[in-house]
């Protein structure tokens, strides 16, 4: 399996990439080629060109900045993986990188990459939806911010322009004293992509009530999807959660495809998502009250 | 395309069509053939290199990709010629290895493990080598090569000699 020819060029900043890119329409950016690469060694691609962004400094960062986590698109997944920042203020995403495939994929793959790929069954994308967060994008005409929401629109499809880069990616930071985190999923071998993955984050005040929640699916729909479920003003307890569950996870618009059929990713997409929701209200319970 | 790699700490400069992987590029440019072709799609691990010290998929980066980073393939680890390294060593005292096709991507993983982590739990042995995969072994012998290296290199003091 070879791939058809192309050219390659390593622009120095995001702004000659997007210029590149806008010059020819059948160039695509290059980032981790964990995804590009063997879709070309298929033949399902065939760039002409291919422009290299991974090594463009301005794109490889992670910082605070307000209520959110900033994260450079370049960013390899491994270097997030293993970042004490990530690690303390995005418990979500720390739980659901170990996820991705195996650690020789994630030495290369980006954050940004993975993004703007889309794969409905991704980790990163999924917990970008379920915390509510948001990407910019680069054009020739400047920079534009999207909420998770209105960014992934369907399989493999986002609102990116034909010649725009995902520069950044905003995941907000929740700053309660008692947060529980957790992220799970089901797929035929370890490292496969899901056929359904869940995740879940809650804040609990000092009595044990749920102060905020935040719970997503995965690989069910054509696009990562936050649950519209509100188990705020309460503790949590199994039986209200799994009836709330059910009700959203009903009315979702499920996949299919030859391994797992819609009323089975319903059936998944409940029990990973309520495995989920009390594991991370274990976790955060298991924090102490302030005394 | 002029491309300049550093493997096993000798530079090389070749010229290559901008579609040529590094795996192709290690195996039929530079006739290191201890990087194994298996998949050629990133499933399989048989391609594994090391990257800027990191295992790496071969056949998941274009030589032009590469250019002026540092690649280690399992050429470099023995400390002379006619030599094992350590990890290299324990792989043939427990038999971790039948046909041998996995087996450089296996030891690249594990070089790569332990210098992170000297003393690995097993559970950590079996999350670093899950995307090599070995249609021989069952996998068991491995995971012992890989605790019989840790073992020994926590009883030397050779520091970088896995
Ligand atoms: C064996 C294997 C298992 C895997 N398992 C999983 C898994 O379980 N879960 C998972 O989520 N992923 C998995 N992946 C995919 C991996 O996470 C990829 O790294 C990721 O999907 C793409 O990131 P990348 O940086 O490699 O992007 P690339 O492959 O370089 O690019 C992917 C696509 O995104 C575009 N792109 C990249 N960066 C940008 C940008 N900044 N702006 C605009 N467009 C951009 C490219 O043009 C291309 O179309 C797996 C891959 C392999 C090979
Ligand atoms: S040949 Fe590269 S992973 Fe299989
Ligand atoms: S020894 Fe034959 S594939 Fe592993």
């Amino acid at each position: 399996m070879k791939s058809a020819p192309f050219t390659y060029c390593r622009p120095a900043s995001v702004t000659e990439a997007c210029a590149l890119l806008a010059a020819d329409e059948d160039a695509r950016l290059i980032a981790g080629g964990q995804t590009l690469v063997p879709m070309m060694a298929m033949r399902l691609a065939r760039p002409t060109a291919l422009i290299d962004i991974a090594r463009i400094p301005e794109l490889a960062f992670v910082r605070r900045e307000g209520d959110h986590i900033e994260i450079g698109a370049a960013t390899r997944q491994a270097f997030a993986e293993a970042n004490a920042t990530v690690a303390l203020d995005l418990p979500l995403l720390a739980r659901a990188l170990p996820w991705i495939g195996h650690s020789a994929i994630r030495n290369r793959g980006t954050i940004g990459g993975s993004i703007a790929n889309a794969d409905p069954a991704a980790e990163i994308p999924l917990v970008l939806a379920t915390l509510g967060g948001a990407v910019v994008v680069q054009t020739p005409r400047g920079r534009e911010r999207f909420a998770a929401r209105d960014f992934f629109l369907g399989p493999m499809t986002t609102a990116i322009p034909a010649d725009g880069c995902l520069v950044e990616a905003h995941f907000p930071v929740w700053t309660h004293q008692r947060i529980g985190a957790c992220f799970t999923e089901i797929s035929a071998r370890h490292g496969d992509f899901a056929y359904v993955s869940a995740a879940a984050q809650v804040a609990l005040d000092d009595n044990g009530s749920c102060v905020a929640c935040a719970l997503g699916v995965g690989g069910a729909t054509a696009q990562p999807t936050q649950l519209a479920v509100d188990l705020t003003g309460a503790r949590i307890n199994e039986t209200t959660a799994r009836e709330k569950l059910s009700v959203a996870i009903e009315t979702l618009d499920m996949m299919t495809d030859p391994h797992a059929s819609p009323a089975y990713r319903k059936r998944a997409a409940l029990a990973l998502a309520l495995r989920a929701l009390l594991a991370a209200r274990d976790e955060a319970l298991a924090k102490r009250a302030r005394t | 395309m002029k491309v300049l790699l550093n493997v096993n700490h000798v530079e090389h400069e070749i010229d290559v069509e901008p579609r040529l992987t590094l795996l192709d590029a290690l195996r039929d440019n530079m006739r290191l053939t201890g990087v194994h072709t298996g998949c050629e799609h990133g499933v399989c691990g048989a391609c594994t290199v090391l990257i800027d010290g990191a295992p790496a998929r071969a056949c998941l980066i274009f030589a032009v990709q590469a250019d002026g980073l540092a690649i280690g393939t399992i050429e470099g680890l023995a400390p002379a010629p006619g030599e094992l390294s350590l990890i290299q060593d324990a792989f043939c005292e427990t038999h971790g290895m039948q046909c041998g096709y996995c087996t450089p991507g296996m030891i690249l993983t594990a070089h790569a493990l332990l210098r992170e982590n000297p003393s690995p739990s097993r559970e950590k042995i079996v999350a670093a080598i899950s995307g090599n995969i070995c249609r021989c072994t069952g996998y068991g012998q491995i995971i012992e090569a890989i605790e019989l290296a840790a073992r020994r290199l926590a009883g030397s003091n050779a520091g970088d000699a896995a």
